[in-house]
């Protein structure tokens, strides 16, 4: 079924729910993105528990729907599409959202479409900045992956060989004793930190080819604090420059092979000031454009799966109710992207 | 001196020294990274590649000759090898030489690991066949000594992704040569054994569909 075409314009809902936050937006097919309301779990110690998580998730589903389109200013009925996130990501997390999506494709009588988390950060970043085929670095807490276009899909050109980075930086600061806030995660403590440490503690650095291993650094790194080999912001200074080195060398080299026009970085650790600054330099010297997210789309968000399904449904993808369960390991590169348009 | 090859982590320029045609490489202070940690990476990378690049000689595995080693500018004076990167020859060329070559890179690898030698970045960029049929290795910048099979494994996954990626067409076929070349260098059973390690790897990877 097309979009109905009662307006100039046609609108599709996004829901995220791939890990610990909660997230449903309004997208416009024009690409303009006309609400994005979230909800983040937060949880009293450790790290998501995905089944808490879930639980906090079908709580506020309800609420953050309700949001979306009030900011919006849309009705229900008004919307042609629904974009949920089928994947990578935490089952049960991804089950609510897909659920709500479900329903409400259902109800209203309009088309799914299943969205891969992954192209979904990368598809906002270039709808937000203008890129068009860029070297996307993509970093979170779930994701640390170096990627670029190549023949219908976004070929993975280096990735972590275990933790993401953003797990590597949340953990550290956990067993250091920081502590995360609504507005302030883990990475932004860090950040603080470490711009008044001063002093350089070695830790290791680990690039194999074009993958990365930050596990053996998070113990280093925690280690290096309990056995006080310096104060917490000179670790934490030392732990990002080695991370950010790290992530900038294997993203170079991407730029220097592929020799593409532009440089992306996006996902919930681009809002890390160092980074960008880091990258911008390194975009400088290949001549490339340096882009960057903006802060309010970095982290997870349902804007970037509503983009995305817009982008796949335009080009006739489409996800029947039947064929919508969630996949929890749906890797970056085994997804066809047919609306990007190859060299 | 020309600048020939910007890479990510050095540059490469075609100079003349005494009377010799040969590449300097030079890794150039990066400014994204701090002194320390800058100078760290460069004097020990410049000071470790000539090393291996000479043992991967003596295990069999033709690399260009080394003339000159200046740590305290990050520099190395070696070769210029003449001929074509394999990146460009692969695309090139029939698929039963394509296969050949595949093999024979293959081989060299297998002579490597064989002798406790790791390159590090085994991308068709690093190897030169040169206007005799001759497969060069180049760029031993990320190598490492090593004989456990994780970071044989961890080497020739970087092959397959770097043939995935740049040669998707034939990704495949052309793997299976390499790997071909190399049980012929290694034997059987090590060969075996890397090859299980390989898959290991490739589900450590995040959401691959069968892993455990």
């Amino acid at each position: 079924m097309p979009p109905k075409n009662n307006s100039s314009d046609n609108y599709c809902l996004g829901i995220e729910s791939t890990a610990d936050d909660f997230g449903a937006a309004i997208v416009s097919f024009r690409g303009k993105v006309l609400s994005n309301a979230n909800d983040a779990y937060l949880p009293k110690e450790g790290g998501i528990h995905p089944r808490e998580a879930a639980r906090h998730h079908a709580e506020v589903a309800e609420k953050v729907l309700a949001e979306a389109f009030e900011k919006a200013s849309t009705k229900p009925r008004e919307i042609s599409l629904v974009a949920f996130s089928q994947g990578p990501g935490l089952g049960p997390c991804l089950r609510t959202g897909a659920t709500a999506a479900r329903a409400l494709a259902s109800y209203l009588d309009i088309p799914l479409v299943g969205v891969n988390h992954c192209v979904g950060h990368i598809e906002i970043g270039k709808l937000t900045t203008g890129a068009t085929d860029p070297v996307t670095l993509y970093v979170s807490g779930g994701n640390t992956i170096v990627s670029a276009f190549e023949a219908g899909k976004y070929r993975i050109f280096g990735e972590t060989l275990d933790i993401a980075m953003g797990n590597c930086l949340d953990v550290f600061a956990r067993n250091v004793g920081l502590q995360q806030r609504i507005g302030a995660p883990f990475g932004a403590v860090v950040e603080e930190l470490a711009t008044r440490g001063k002093n350089f503690v070695s830790l290791p650095y680990t690039v194999k080819g074009m993958d990365l291993s930050f596990s053996g650094l998070l113990t280093a790194a925690v280690y290096a604090f309990q056995s006080k080999r310096g104060s917490l912001e000179d670790i934490c200074f030392s732990l990002q420059e080695v991370a950010f080195s790290m992530l900038t060398e294997v993203t170079e080299r991407a730029l220097a092979h592929t020799q593409k026009p532009e440089l992306l970085l996006t996902g919930g650790v681009a809002a890390n000031k160092k980074l960008q600054s880091m990258l911008k330099l390194v975009a400088d010297e290949h001549d490339a454009k340096f882009c960057v997210v903006p802060l309010s789309l970095a982290a997870d968000n349902g804007a970037m799966i509503a983009w995305t399904g817009i982008l796949a449904y335009q080009s006739g993808v489409q996800t029947l109710v039947d064929e919508s369960y969630v996949n929890v390991k749906w890797r970056l590169e085994d997804v066809d992207a047919p609306w990007v348009e190859g060299k | 001196m020309v600048l020939i090859k910007k890479g990510a982590e050095a540059s490469l320029y075609l100079e003349y020294w005494n009377n010799r045609k040969v590449i300097m490489k030079r890794r150039h202070p990066k400014k994204y990274r701090i002194p320390e940690l800058d100078l760290l990476i460069r004097t020990q990378r410049t000071l470790h590649e000539p090393n291996i690049i000479h043992n991967a000689k003596e295990a069999g595995v033709p690399t260009p000759t080394i003339f000159m080693v200046n740590v305290e500018d990050a520099n190395i004076i070696m070769e210029f090898v003449e001929g074509k990167q394999i990146k460009e020859v692969l695309d090139a060329v029939s698929k039963e030489e394509r296969l050949n070559i595949c093999k024979f890179v293959g081989k060299l690898i297998g002579r490597l690991h064989g002798n406790g030698i790791i390159h590090g970045d085994l991308t068709t960029s690093n190897m030169i066949l040169t206007p005799y049929g001759k497969v060069v290795f180049v760029d031993f910048g990320l190598s490492e000594r090593s004989v456990e099979l994780e970071p044989m494994g961890v080497d020739l996954h970087l092959m397959k992704r770097t043939l995935q990626s740049t040669h998707y067409k034939y990704a495949k076929e052309c793997f299976k040569a390499v790997m071909d070349g190399y049980e012929e260098a290694l034997g059987k059973e090590e060969t075996k054994k890397v090859t299980v390690k390989i898959r290991e790897i490739e589900r450590r990877g995040r959401y691959v569909a069968d892993r455990e």
